[in-house]
Order: C-alpha cells, then sequence, then structure tokens
C-alpha cells in the first residue's frame, strides 16, 4: 500500500508533503510541537486539513478544491496506536482486541478467533480474560499493539508507542514491534533515535510544521542537516555485518555489542545470534552513545572493550562537558580530563567503549 | 471472585491513618448542614402515627396516587432518557452557533418555579394554547390528563438528566470515541459500544435524578394537569391535599414517598464504586 500525502493545517501551521511506500516504515521526528501529532491526526481521520489530498492504495483519504471527498475515519483502514494503550476499560482483553473485527462486520466467532491469534502474536494471550486495568503498562501497550493489528490496517500509525513504558518494558515492545511492523506501511512518531534506527527505513524530521529533512535512517542520522537531526545525531552510529553479537563494521573492524531487544543476553537474542552467522549476511547498525565513550592515549591492555584508534578532528564545549569529535564518532568527557590528556585537535588518541554500551541493530 | 475483582475495596474496610487537609471547623459545619437535611426527617418520623399507618396508605385514594405517582413517573424517565440522552451527547460533543445559549435555555426549568413551568406547558399545550388549540381540532386534549403530568414531569426533570450525562461525557472525553473510529467502528456503534458504555454510571445517576425529581413533582402538574383522583393526583397532590383534611394521612404519605425515594436511589447507588453511595443515609427514617 502507498500512502501519498500532501495537507495543510493553518491553524496549526502544518505544511507537509510526503509518501510512504508499500512495506515500508517512517520515523517521523522533531521537537515538540512540530506538527508530528497533527499529521497523524490528519491521516485518521480526527482532524480535516484546510487543503491537500492524501491517497492509500489508490483509494482517496481526502482531497480539497472543486471535487472534494473526505472518509471518515472509520472507513479509512489506518490502525493506531498512540503513547496511551486506551484499551475500553469496561471491555476485557479478548473483547477489545476484537472490537475492530467485529465493527467492521465479523461475526463473533469470527473476531474473537482473530482477537485470539492476535494475542498470541504479541504474547498477550493469557491475559485475554483480564480487564485493561488489570494490566501493567507494557502489557496493556502489547494488548493495544494486538487490537490495531486485528483490523489489518492498510497503514499502521504510531504515536510515541513506547514513551510511556519503562526502559524494562520498552525493549520488549520494540522488538515485537520490528516483527510485526516488517512488510506494513507504518508511520512512527519517535524522539528516540534507537527506536527510528530499529524500526524506520527513513527518517523525515519536522520543524515547525514543515519537512526539514528526509531520508534513509543512517543517513540522517550520521550527516544531519537539520538542527534537530544534528541534535539527535549526537549517537554514534557505525554500519556494518552481523556476527553473533558483534558487527564488522565498514571502517572500524568488529565492534561488539548487545543486540537490541534483548537484557543482557536474554534467550531471544542468543537464538539470533547462533542463528545469523549461518544465514545470508545480515546487515546491522551499531550504536552508542558519545557518554559511554572514554578516552585514551594509549590502547588499554588486556580489555574485553572496543578500542578505535582515531584522530581529533575537533573540542566543542557542551554544557558541563565536552564533546570530543574524532571524524564519525564522538566522545563526551569532563573538561578536567581534556586538560589531563591536554587534548588538542589532530591528536592520534584511542576510544573505548564497553560492550555493554553498544547496541546493535539488525537492519 | 470478588477478592480479586476489588482488590482496592478490600483495603478500605481497614484504611490506615491518612494525612487530611480539612480542619476541624469544618466538621463541626458540615454536621450541622447534615442535621439540617436529617432533623426534619426524623421530625416527621416521629409524628408518623403507626398504629394507623397501614390503614392511612392503603385508602382508595391513597393507593390511586402511589400507583399513579410510580407510573408516571416511570414513564418521564422513560421520557428524559430518550429525548436527554441525544440533548446531552449533542451539547457535550458537536460544536455549532448559539450553543452556550441553547444549553442556557434547556437548564432554565431548574431555576424558574414548577408553577411558571406548569403555566407554560399549559399555554403552549393546553386547548386555548399555541398548538394545543391545532391538537384540540384533532381531539387531542392534552391538559388535565395523565399525559400531561408526565409532560410536566418530562419538563422539569430533563434538565436533571442532561445536566449530569453532559458532565459525564465531557469527563470521559472522545479519546476512546476517536480510537474506536480507527478501529473500523461506524458512529453508532461506537455510541453503542463505548461511549453510553462508558458514562453508564452519570446515565444512571441522571435517570435517577430525573425520577426523583419526577416523582416529587408538584407545582408544574398541578397547573397543567389540575388534580383529578387516579387520573392527574400525584402523591405530592395527594398530601397536600389531606394536609388539610386528614393531617395524619399527610404524614403517613410523605412517608411513603421518602421510602420509595430512598429504595429507588439506593438500588441505583448500589454499584459499590459509585462515590455517590455515601451521600445515601442509610437507615435514615
Amino acid at each position: 500500500m502507498t500512502l501519498e500525502l500532501s495537507a495543510v493545517m493553518a491553524a496549526r501551521d502544518v505544511d507537509v508533503t510526503f509518501s510512504v511506500g508499500p512495506a515500508e516504515t517512517i520515523a517521523l521526528m522533531g521537537p515538540n510541537g512540530a506538527g508530528k501529532s497533527s499529521v497523524l491526526q490528519a491521516l485518521s481521520g480526527l482532524v480535516k486539513p484546510d487543503a491537500g489530498h492524501a491517497s492509500l492504495g489508490g483509494r482517496s483519504l481526502f482531497r480539497s478544491g472543486a471535487d472534494a471527498a473526505w472518509l471518515p475515519p472509520h472507513e479509512r483502514g489506518i490502525g493506531s496506536l498512540a503513547q496511551e494503550p486506551l484499551l475500553f476499560p469496561h471491555l476485557n482483553v479478548l473483547e477489545n482486541v476484537a472490537f475492530g473485527p467485529r465493527s467492521r462486520g465479523a461475526n463473533k466467532t469470527a473476531a474473537a478467533q482473530k482477537a485470539w491469534q492476535w494475542l498470541a502474536e504479541v504474547d498477550a494471550a493469557d491475559l485475554a480474560g483480564r480487564k485493561p486495568a488489570q494490566l501493567s503498562g507494557g502489557q496493556a501497550q502489547r494488548v493495544a499493539l494486538a487490537r490495531a493489528l486485528a483490523t489489518d490496517p492498510q497503514l499502521l500509525l504510531l504515536d510515541e508507542p513506547m514513551a510511556a513504558l519503562d526502559v524494562n518494558t520498552a525493549p520488549f515492545l520494540r522488538s515485537l514491534l520490528k516483527r510485526v511492523l516488517a512488510g506494513r506501511s507504518a508511520i512512527i512518531v519517535t524522539h528516540d533515535v534507537l527506536d527510528a534506527l530499529m524500526l524506520a527505513d527513513r527518517i523525515i524530521v519536522m520543524e515547525q510544521g514543515r519537512i526539514v529533512e528526509m531520508g534513509p535512517a543512517a543517513t540522517v542520522l550520521s550527516h544531519p542537516r537539520s538542527a534537530f537531526a544534528a541534535s539527535l545525531a549526537g549517537l554514534n552510529v557505525l554500519t556494518g555485518i552481523l556476527h553473533g553479537s558483534s558487527v564488522m563494521t565498514d571502517d572500524a573492524g568488529l565492534v561488539a555489542g548487545r543486540l537490541a531487544g534483548s537484557m543482557g543476553g536474554a534467550s531471544q537474542a542468543g537464538g539470533m545470534s547462533e542463528e545469523s552467522p549461518g544465514r545470508d549476511a545480515t546487515n546491522a547498525l551499531a550504536a552508542f552513545p558519545p557518554s559511554a565513550v572514554s578516552v585514551f592515549l594509549d590502547p588499554p591492555q588486556g580489555s574485553p572493550r572496543n578500542c578505535f584508534a582515531v584522530h581529533v578532528t575537533a573540542l566543542e564545549p557542551q554544557g558541563d562537558h565536552i564533546r570530543v569529535r574524532a571524524g564519525r564518532l564522538a566522545a563526551d568527557i569532563s573538561p578536567a580530563a581534556v586538560a589531563d590528556l591536554s587534548l588538542v585537535p589532530g591528536d592520534a588518541v584511542f576510544f573505548v567503549v564497553k560492550a555493554a554500551e553498544v547496541v546493535l541493530y539488525p537492519a | 471472585m470478588p477478592a480479586l475483582a476489588h482488590p482496592k475495596l478490600q483495603g478500605r474496610t481497614q484504611q490506615p491513618w491518612q494525612f487530611q487537609a480539612v480542619p476541624r471547623w469544618v466538621f463541626a459545619l458540615a454536621a450541622l448542614g447534615a442535621l439540617f437535611i436529617l432533623l426534619p426527617l426524623f421530625g416527621m418520623v416521629a409524628k408518623v402515627n403507626w398504629a394507623q399507618f397501614i390503614p392511612l396508605i392503603t385508602s382508595e385514594s391513597s393507593l390511586d396516587a402511589l400507583v399513579l405517582s410510580l407510573k408516571t413517573a416511570t414513564a418521564s424517565t422513560a421520557l428524559c432518557l430518550i429525548l436527554g440522552v441525544p440533548l446531552a451527547l449533542v451539547l457535550a460533543r458537536a460544536h455549532f452557533g448559539g450553543q452556550r445559549i441553547l444549553r442556557a435555555l434547556i437548564l432554565l426549568p431548574l431555576v424558574v418555579p414548577p408553577v411558571v413551568g406548569g403555566l407554560a406547558l399549559l399555554y403552549t399545550f393546553g386547548r386555548e394554547g399555541l398548538i394545543g388549540r391545532s391538537l384540540n381540532v384533532l381531539g387531542i386534549d392534552i391538559a388535565f390528563s395523565t399525559t400531561a403530568v408526565i409532560m410536566a414531569q418530562t419538563f422539569v426533570a430533563l434538565p436533571f438528566l442532561v445536566l449530569s450525562l453532559e458532565g459525564s461525557l465531557r469527563t470521559a472525553g472522545q479519546k476512546y470515541e476517536a480510537v474506536a473510529a480507527t478501529l473500523g467502528a461506524r458512529p453508532s456503534t461506537v455510541l453503542r459500544r463505548i461511549t453510553l458504555p462508558l458514562v453508564l454510571p452519570g446515565l444512571v445517576s441522571g435517570a435517577v435524578l430525573a425520577f426523583a425529581r419526577s416523582l416529587g413533582e408538584f407545582g408544574a402538574t398541578l397547573t397543567f394537569a389540575g388534580s383529578l383522583q387516579g387520573v392527574t393526583r400525584t402523591l405530592p397532590l395527594e398530601i397536600y391535599l389531606q394536609r388539610e383534611i386528614d393531617p395524619d394521612a399527610a404524614v403517613a404519605l410523605s412517608f411513603l414517598l421518602i421510602a420509595v425515594a430512598l429504595v429507588v436511589v439506593s438500588l441505583a447507588y448500589r454499584t459499590p464504586r459509585s462515590p455517590l453511595r455515601t451521600l445515601v443515609p442509610r437507615g435514615a427514617p
């Protein structure tokens, strides 16, 4: 399903044009108030753009002008998942998931069957009889995802689906999303670079209601052109081929890390890493924050850490720390450490980062 | 099952000490307020002639009035639901010019004396009224009939239901309705399966308020429907009539009216989750 969108919302000062290809996932990023949610609402049919047009798989969603048309939300076939799960509180989990199929005309048995199938898919079949109030945040969000998918949406809109989850539940949902988004058209609004890297094919950056940048996720984050992307792109990102729990990077050798979605070598990650070498080579990204990087003048001995030999290209004061840039990589260290090492641009140094701080994303 | 379903309620019986910011003198005034409501009830109960109670409330005129009151109050509550639910939905959800003025006008019966409401109904639906004149030509005569009683009660009770339900609808918000729509539910499906179940407590309390208000209606009924035994003389009208003739009967019927109201209100607020349950003075009579 291809989505074509061009929308102007004067009251919110939003004017965007973009398309989403079949089976493509777009990460819509940008500062608060950039108009990301307005775009999703226009697609859902919850707000009416002042001008523009949109079509999904050849069907017109809305159109302004002489032949103006408007498809109400319930006829659009666009599913959504927000920050809050918004499970209907008076229905149990199974009834919540069966609601969509039932509303689309499926009989009770067929709707329940579909609901069971999707509950199993999100690993929540054992919660079927519970009321939403009896679920944890992560469980509720998984059920909400099952509910959205049970209607077979042609396009899935995700508005910061992991923002309200704690750090222990977010990875599970992230890997779940990665699985179910494969082969689907989706737009995910997120502030999290890792979500964008792991889930999205392309990133669209919005600022003040306009699209300021658009491109493949790794490109936007490694060569940011907009202020917002640049602020996100503090993250170090290396691309390469997955080997077990390491990535053979294109230009920085073998980088050890932990697979995204795993918590300290959980079974799922182990399974994946053992299978991977036998299959076709898997492209992967290795990402780690500059704050996890230490800078040494000599290579550390006998350490299980990742070590990169680099040349310092710039020193940038950033708040209470100094960002040491070395080509594509960056390290955040204290001013005292900079003085200690008496760093100046051009110095040959070693960037060292623990494997535990590096997250690997099979692309 | 109950232990699993209401874990919070279990703790409520033995709640530990908790900080509260209510000054003590407020408790004193609150007690005074409660007494102000409850004392007159006790005063009336003390006046009930228990020896003659059963014969007093089972006299022909008393029973006629009781049955008529229950019938008409039920009918007007049903009418309030049929007309009030759409009205509340439109006021809470739609946006149109003059909406605020419409709301203010619809709530007018809350503040207008019922006797004025009765007169308004009379000059609209009465034999010489705006619409009544045409109806009269068709052989339909509303004023001074049981239909008039139901209309008078609906007129004064409708705002209670609308007000209560509109508040619930606004509190519930539209988030769940929007989700239901994106899941493919048509507007009527959303209303039936999401909106109404979510505001059910507000709907029930609104209907109870409307029923109670209908049961106690006096002024508009007397003005628009008159006081004809078995046809338009409801319990409050009967009480007012008996007050002159037989005070004992008036007190006994008043007690009966309070008992009926109490039963209805406590039945409706039986759900343990409703915060309004504490408002019912248990064992008050």
